[in-house]
């Protein structure tokens, strides 16, 4: 199934619901999981309508981390936003960066050094890899697992978040990508240490899969689990990994070849059912795709400067027109649109956000499984609540 | 009590001599009175030591298999010193006591407060009938076992009691979940130990430790986990006890990432400790009963260990099973509501009721000897592993790893 194939736009979901107000079995329940709920990833509420056990009907609500993020953007300059982005999707900082960077390059029509691409591409891809390890674990312990794999998990996260921090001085809140090349340039030593970690990852990939990968309790809580089909999952703009699980064969350093993505031999893994497992399978398998990117990357980054001399950061006022930049983030595609009308601060400032975009299918997904099932769903289609509210 | 003969190893003896000790001068009646009384006190303070320590030796072992230290960092009173976070339950204890109990406004207030106490009531009068030595049998009662098993089916009544009348929602569904998961699990549980009564011939605990005694060709022990049927029968019994006390990966009544905490949510302070101790007694008392009815009891698992008096061979069993329980938790996540229910009826009861007609081939070839002997073995083994594996392939159909493809580039 491709992009262009959009005939069977049906019934949303396709799960079937039975018609539950017979005497037998009386009234619904409603459940109101969230804010405070532990296992929606942040602030995030569903209003669940209970039969039994299995939801008739699911009502998202979000918006309790709402910080006006795009009116911030349109009140501050262009380089005042950089650190802002780090804020949206938390985990992933350095990969927003580089999507904000890239609607200004191209708005301002600014190169990029090659090394920068080089350092760009190895950056967002240890990030894919911290994206998708966090996730596994996450989604592992709403399974139900008493923390083993989430900590396994954040083990290695820790040692990827100890590179971005000797890289840009935070963990987290990187603020790393400058308009026209990167902060630092990164030393030998530095260099060295991400290979030895891109070396030792598949280990560890090795480890967590045989832990967890066959386990028939996660194979029968996930397959079958939260079906989506290719169809809806393209009407409603669903990114990223989601929508490969479905089969939809859509990655955007295939489709755009944006940076030097397209001098890297990797593949894209698809699934073939839209279920949590394909989605937990195909994260797992990216990550072992990205491990051949980095090493790639490593192997082959140029010497030379890390800016572009001529780039202009204090003052910078791009020329009056618009651009939108986009890249595949670990969560699907994060775009930044920006308006200008030459003045030092964005007309229009605009976020495509992956998570948001994402979970705006949640209800389909989740009816006719039961409240178990949910929490896993949920935990499958990767949300950052900093990212969904902005 | 039976005589205590004086042939025996002295450490043997030495529960019994210290308590006639203490009790010997007072006239008959009073005697017996005073007896179960220390009886009592020697159980709760040796399994609430036991209790206290266990919660302790599951998070530090939580942590060890998670790459993290576990709690370290209590200092015993006094001395200042951190010794292996071991002064750890006893500061859980003064903060569970020290902290406010908050009932719900529109909780039942008699309910809320009788069902911690009825559970951990329920739980700890299990332990009357467990034979924890070869003297130390706190109540013998000729239906010992079907004592043990009505008390402990009781205690997930208290667990419903505690989400009806904590009034939430999620507490509600916590309580249909631990109905839904007692009815399932108590019927393999207790078809797992019929064919012990079956071939032992008796209800009585005491009766089947004694039906466990012997050695075959001198050091393997009669034991029941040693024959085809026993070692089913175990793996049942276990199975299904994990589900009976709420454990990991049966952990659904209380699943934290579904339900907050189930049937706990709206308990707080010493209530919410009760509950815990409940569920560690109901642990305990478990794994001391799979001993007595698979394990031999408070048997030594070699004729040279025997000098070991028997209590200390019920305690090294206990914990081993215990250390297992915890094992399983840090490793497997939970199931869901309608798979748990599924394992229980179209695997775990079909699979203990041929394990019943197991154990009576067992029982009536019991004569058999020489080469009859491997035919015996055979077939029961036969007996059991061809219906476990069809119907484990029937369980787990439609679940299998799957292969993945790449985009075409």
């Amino acid at each position: 199934m491709s992009v262009s194939d959009l005939s069977s736009l049906g019934s949303p979901g396709g799960s079937h619901v039975r018609a539950v107000h017979d005497e037998f079995h009386g009234d619904l329940l409603e459940v109101s999981m969230g804010p405070h709920h532990p296992s929606t990833h942040g602030v995030f509420r569903m209003i669940v309508t209970l039969d039994g056990e299995t939801i008739v009907k699911l009502k998202p609500v979000f918006g309790y981390l709402h910080r006006n993020h795009e009116k911030l953007g349109e009140n501050t300059s262009y380089l005042g936003s950089m650190p802002y982005t780090d804020r949206l999707d938390y985990l992933s900082s350095m990969t927003n960066n580089w999507a904000y960077a890239l609607a200004v390059e191209k708005l301002a029509g600014q190169p990029v050094p090659e090394r920068a691409e080089y350092v760009r591409v190895i950056l967002a891809e240890l990030t894919r890899l911290l994206n998708h390890t966090c996730l596994a674990g996450f989604l592992m312990q709403d399974c139900g697992c008493s923390g083993t794999p989430l900590m396994y998990a954040f083990r290695e996260r820790e040692k990827i978040l100890d590179l971005f921090e000797s890289l840009s001085g935070s963990r987290m809140m990187c603020n790393y990508q400058r308009f026209g090349g990167c902060r630092v340039d990164p030393s030998a030593d530095w260099l060295d240490g991400a290979k030895k970690l891109t070396d030792g990852y598949g280990a560890f990939l090795d480890e967590f899969e045989t832990l967890l990968t066959g386990n028939e309790i996660i194979m029968a809580r996930t397959q079958g689990v939260g079906r989506l089909s290719p169809a809806l999952a393209i009407s409603a703009g669903v990114t990223g990994p989601m929508l490969r699980a479905t089969g939809v064969n859509y990655d955007l350093r295939k489709v755009d070849g944006y940076g030097v993505y397209p001098r890297f031999d990797f593949r894209v893994p698809l699934g073939d059912h839209g279920d949590v497992y394909d989605r937990y399978m195909i994260r797992v398998l990216e990550m072992r795709e990205s491990i051949k990117i980095l090493s790639q990357a490593l192997a082959g980054i140029p010497a030379g400067p890390i800016m572009d001399p001529k780039a202009k950061l204090r003052g910078f006022r791009p020329k009056a027109g618009e651009a939108y930049g986009r890249i595949e983030g670990p969560k699907g595609e994060i775009g930044f649109f920006l308006i200008s009308d030459g003045s030092p601060n964005p007309y229009r400032y605009r976020i495509r956000p992956p998570s948001f975009i994402n979970l705006t299918i949640l209800e389909d997904m989740c009816l006719g499984q039961t409240v178990a099932d949910a929490v896993i769903i949920l935990g499958s289609v990767d949300i950052v609540l900093g990212e969904v509210d902005r | 009590m039976s005589a205590i003969a004086a042939t025996e190893p002295f450490l043997e003896r030495a529960p019994q001599l210290l308590r006639d000790a203490a009790t010997g001068f007072l006239p008959e009646p009073w005697r017996w009175l005073v007896n179960s009384l220390i009886a009592i006190g020697v159980i709760l303070a040796v399994f609430g030591t036991l209790f206290a320590f266990l919660t302790l030796a599951e998070r530090k072992i939580l942590g060890r298999v998670q790459n993290r230290p576990g709690p370290n960092r209590t200092p015993l009173p006094f001395i200042k010193i951190k010794f292996f976070g071991l002064a750890q339950p006893f500061a859980d204890g003064v903060k569970s006591l020290t902290k406010e109990d908050i009932v719900p406004r529109d909780a039942d207030q008699v309910l809320h407060f009788l069902a911690p106490v009825v559970l951990l009531a329920f739980s700890i009068i299990t332990f009357a009938v467990i034979p924890f030595g070869r003297h130390l049998v706190p109540v013998e009662l000729d239906a010992g076992v079907l004592y043990f098993f009505a008390a402990g089916a009781a205690t997930e009544l208290a667990v419903f009691m505690a989400g009806w009348a904590s009034h939430n929602k999620y507490s509600l569904l916590a309580a249909m979940r631990a109905l839904a998961q007692l009815i399932s699990y108590e019927l393999p549980l207790l078809l797992a130990w019929v064919p012990v009564v079956l071939v032992a011939g008796s209800l009585s605990t005491t009766e089947i430790v004694t039906a466990q005694a012997g050695w075959k060709f001198g050091f393997l022990p009669h034991w029941y986990v040693f024959t085809p049927w026993g070692f089913a029968g175990f793996v049942i019994f276990i199975v299904a006890a994990l589900a009976e006390s709420n454990r990991s990966p049966f952990d659904l009544p209380e699943a934290e990432s579904e339900l907050i905490a189930g049937h706990l949510t709206e308990y707080s302070g010493f209530k919410y400790a009760l509950f815990f101790m409940a569920e560690y007694f109901g642990m305990i008392a478990l794994s001391g009963m799979a001993i007595t009815l698979f394990l031999g009891g408070w048997r030594a698992p070699l004729p040279f260990l025997e000098w070991i008096p028997s209590y200390a061979w019920f305690g090294a069993k206990l914990i081993v099973l215990l250390l297992g329980f915890i094992w399983i938790r840090a490793t497997f996540p939970r199931l869901r509501m309608d798979q748990l229910t599924r394992f229980a009826w179209k695997f775990l009861v079909p699979l203990a009721l041929i394990n019943l007609g197991n154990a009576a081939f067992w029982s009536l070839t019991s004569h058999w000897t020489g080469a009859l002997q491997l035919i015996r073995w055979a077939v029961s083994l036969v007996l059991i592993v061809g219906p476990f594996v069809l119907m484990g392939r029937k369980l787990s159909a439609g679940v299998a790893p799957r292969v993945y493809r790449y985009a075409p580039s």
